[in-house]
């Protein structure tokens, strides 16, 4: 081969590496998007069926019960204004408490039960996850427009 | 008072810096030497100032002098002195101060190791490194100054994070940022190539040492946050592909493409301009993975700043450090010239894939990393990308860069040929193919993911052996074994180790993935599990007092066949100043299996919810990436680099440039 048929046969080596690669990149990422959604969303049905997707919000206080077999936890995520009811089975992350924000992940069964495969660890006591504070804000500011109660910030 | 030296120790440091950023650049350009000579005692002098910068943080951690905002902020009177001092890094302000440091403590090993340099190409490089620590120096005096003063003085501190106090916290973050800063040496060379113009093969001999040595410090700084996190979160495992792990993979991955790229350019004189490009791409990352980590965006245990006007100067330095570097390697590259041809088969032209397939990794990562938060930034809302994604992407890239792992060194420079590289490695791939579908086989579960894994590290070992066989048998030192083993360079034993390491870390990846057995139970005082073939007995909990915490330590029992094998005691701990629970897992470790035990919740009457774990080879990963730097290691005391270390002072004329060391 010629030295410049040698760079294209380069170049284009390369452009077919690039092209699989994207391919490969988008047919994933596209598969393993995990969307966020507030209790608010959740509860008016705005959310994907047969779909993991992230919630977030306040773990309401007295809300949680555990099953006999000590690994089955019920809980409820509320952002203020909905309330949507959560299970999972396993152990709770050290951080996880009434009455502070938490993050599920899972799916909306029928019946609006949230089912949990992670309930996400987050690292500090004074810290709030980015998620579960958005959905507060948001459901105060809906709630401020629709009705104009205030719904006091608990924190 | 001490503060304020160090405080005023840093307004110095500033100035000697951008001295050194200015002069020596502006000499070499003018060919002035005085001004060009200024480099050397301002690097050194820096050096100093930021090392009593360091002491004074130190000192007010060690005598707990809470009337320093960030000590009052990250430590507490309880808190023992190892720890204390560990949090020097504790957070933002202080790990801004290590960074800095170490950087301090590269210039000040460039200015002992470089006297072979040509002295415009030394101050260009010193001059580099001065101005990136300007930014991070005026980064510091600015918007993030440790040293800052909290008036009326605290009573007590607000302590260090639990989940950092552990010995590993001590040593990680330095080894890891010793591996980001370093990549700014091989940045500072790439940089002053394109402002000399000149790039030649010796200068890809100067700069590999450093980028290896950087490398190998990565490399263990990111095994050990991946041990840390193993140990310490109580998850049992080992890589989340959390946006702050990719973080540190991203370079890692540049600094590896660099390596691979910087031995054509110091061997056969190509890839010149690619590799200049990694050298920028590397300690882009670098600078990035800081950044993402340490400012708030990512939330973590790393997070800490959420300071507007911090965000606001990082954007701005990242722009200017990374577009500046783009612009002008644009504008120069053309000037420093592509490098000699070669075939498709051939070592360049392997290497070349590998690379471009390291590139294709670090791309889907950073895509990954980065879209969630571009999104939120742009108010499109708030997504995450699942480990599945970063898993799907990864495993297809690396295959094919495997198996090019394995053929790459065998094949001749410039041009291969095919037909006989498969002729001598086709016993390297019957072996590992048959061993690779036999073991899981045999082992009683095959799955062709884990053929597959195994398939690449028997693939690697395999064709190192043919390798090794070959040069050996090529060899013409007499003496037997031992007298040929000699004649091979340590260059060569380094990427024989390093790729051993590689196969190592796989084994380690698809023993894990593929036979790993987790349980969570619920356990009564007495009652027993049984896991991947060991029964563990819960005896209960009992409470121990810490020096800073109380714990509620289990007891178990843990049997084999009848027979005791250990007893495991792990904690749930209670800190008091942050009132945050902790789970201090048990590891039983060994060299085929670890055994975990972490404890959940109590339930009642004694009852604990527990998380048991078997996971076969798992300390074969960390193990691999020891071994991966141990290789590094000896490639860099290879004796063509000492030999060009002494060159200058024997002052030897041109004639040397091409000596190979022969045997001894």
């Amino acid at each position: 081969m010629k030295p410049r048929q040698k760079r294209f046969a380069l170049i284009g080596l390369g452009l077919v590496a690039l092209a699989v690669a994207a391919a490969l990149v988008l047919n994933a990422f596209q598969s393993n998007l995990v969307f966020f959604y507030t209790p608010t969303q959740a509860a008016n049905g705005e959310v994907p069926q047969g779909r993991s997707f992230r919630i977030g919000g306040m773990v309401e206080a007295g809300s949680l019960t555990r099953e006999g077999d000590g690994l089955t936890v019920h809980f409820i995520v509320t952002d203020m204004a909905k309330r949507v009811p959560v299970t999972y089975k396993g152990i709770l992350p050290d951080l996880f408490k009434e009455g502070k924000g938490a993050v599920a992940q899972g799916q909306l069964v029928a019946g609006g039960t949230f089912v949990a495969s992670e309930v996400l660890a987050k690292h500090d006591e004074n810290y709030m996850p980015p998620e579960a504070a958005d959905a507060l804000a948001k459901a105060k500011t809906a709630g401020a427009q629709s009705s104009g109660t205030l719904v006091v910030n608990p924190r | 008072m001490i503060p304020e030296i160090g405080h005023y120790a840093l307004i110095l440091a500033l100035c000697v810096a951008v001295v050194q950023g200015v002069l020596p650049i502006y000499g070499a350009a003018v060919g002035n030497s005085s001004l060009m000579a200024v480099a050397k005692p301002a690097a050194r002098g820096q050096f100093l100032l930021v090392l009593l910068a360091f002491c004074c943080l130190g000192y007010a951690f060690a005598e707990k002098d809470f009337s320093v905002l960030y000590v009052a902020a990250t430590s507490n009177s309880q808190l023992p002195l190892q720890y204390r001092l560990a949090a020097i890094w504790g957070a933002h302000e202080g790990s801004l101060l290590l960074w800095m440091f170490i950087l301090s403590i590269w210039m000040v090993a460039v200015s002992f190791f470089s006297t072979h340099l040509p002295e415009a190409m030394r101050a260009r490089i010193l001059g580099v490194m001065g101005l990136v620590s300007v930014g991070f120096l005026l980064f510091m005096l600015t918007v993030s100054n440790p040293f800052e003063r909290l008036i009326p003085a605290a009573l007590d501190g607000r302590d260090l994070n639990p989940l950092l106090q552990d010995p590993g916290m001590v040593i990680h973050p330095p080894m890891l940022y010793m591996g980001y800063v370093g990549f700014s040496v091989a940045f500072s060379f790439a940089i002053a190539a394109l402002l000399g113009g000149t790039l030649d093969a010796a200068w890809a001999r100067w700069s590999r040492p450093w980028t290896t040595v950087a490398w190998c410090f990565m490399t263990v700084g990111v095994a050990m946050g991946s041990g840390w996190a193993y140990y310490e979160l109580g998850w049992g495992g080992w890589w989340f592909w959390d946006p702050v792990e990719n973080a540190s993979f991203m370079p890692w991955l540049a600094g590896t493409a660099l390596m691979h790229s910087l031995a054509v350019t110091d061997k056969r004189g190509g890839f010149k301009a690619w590799s200049v490009l990694l050298a920028i791409m590397a300690f882009s990352l670098s600078l990035l993975g800081t950044f993402l980590v340490r400012s708030g965006v990512l939330t973590s245990v790393h997070a800490f700043a959420t300071d507007p006007k911090r965000g606001l100067f990082i954007l701005v330095f990242l722009a200017v450090v990374i577009g500046g570097s783009l612009v002008l390697y644009a504008w120069r590259a053309p000037r420093v010239g592509l490098g000699g041809g070669f075939a498709i088969i051939s070592r360049e032209g392997m290497l070349l894939a590998n690379n471009v397939l390291l590139i294709a990794a670090l791309g889907s990562v950073l895509l990954g990393t980065l879209y969630p938060l571009f999104l939120d930034a742009l108010d499109l809302g708030k997504i995450s990308v699942g480990p599945p994604y970063f898993d799907t992407v990864f495993l297809p890239l690396m295959t094919p860069a495997i198996f090019l792992m394995g053929i790459g060194p065998l094949a001749q420079w410039k041009q291969a040929s095919l037909p006989a590289l498969a002729i001598r490695l086709r016993w390297a791939f019957g072996v590992s193919l048959v061993t690779a579908v036999a073991v899981p086989w045999l082992m009683g579960q095959w799955t062709p993911l884990i053929s597959l894994g195994l398939l690449m590290a028997f693939w690697i070992l395999a064709t190192i052996a043919v390798d090794l066989r070959e040069r050996l048998l090529q060899a013409e030192g007499g003496g037997g074994i031992a007298g040929r083993v000699a004649t091979l360079p340590r260059a060569y034993w380094g990427m024989v180790v390093a790729h051993c390491g590689v196969a190592l870390f796989i084994v380690g990846v698809t023993m894990v993935k593929g036979f790993e057995v987790e349980q969570d139970v619920r356990m009564n005082v007495g009652e027993t599990a049984t896991l991947g073939g060991y029964a563990f007995r819960f005896d209960g909990t009992q409470q121990v007092n810490g020096p800073n915490y109380v714990a509620a330590r289990g007891t178990f029992q843990v049997s084999k066949d009848g027979r005791e094998v250990t007893m495991m005691y792990p904690e749930k701990r209670r800190y008091f100043v942050q009132n945050q629970t902790m789970t201090e897992a048990a590891i039983s470790p060994g060299l085929l299996r670890d055994l975990y035990v972490s404890l959940g919740e109590p339930v009642d009457n004694g009852a604990w919810s527990v998380r048991l774990y078997h996971k076969p080879f798992i300390d074969w990963i960390w193990g691999g990436c020891l071994v991966m730097a141990l290789g590094g290691i000896l490639a860099v005391s290879d004796r063509r680099y000492r030999l060009a270390w002494r060159r200058k002072e024997a002052a030897v004329p041109a004639t040397a440039q091409v000596a190979r060391p022969t045997v001894s």
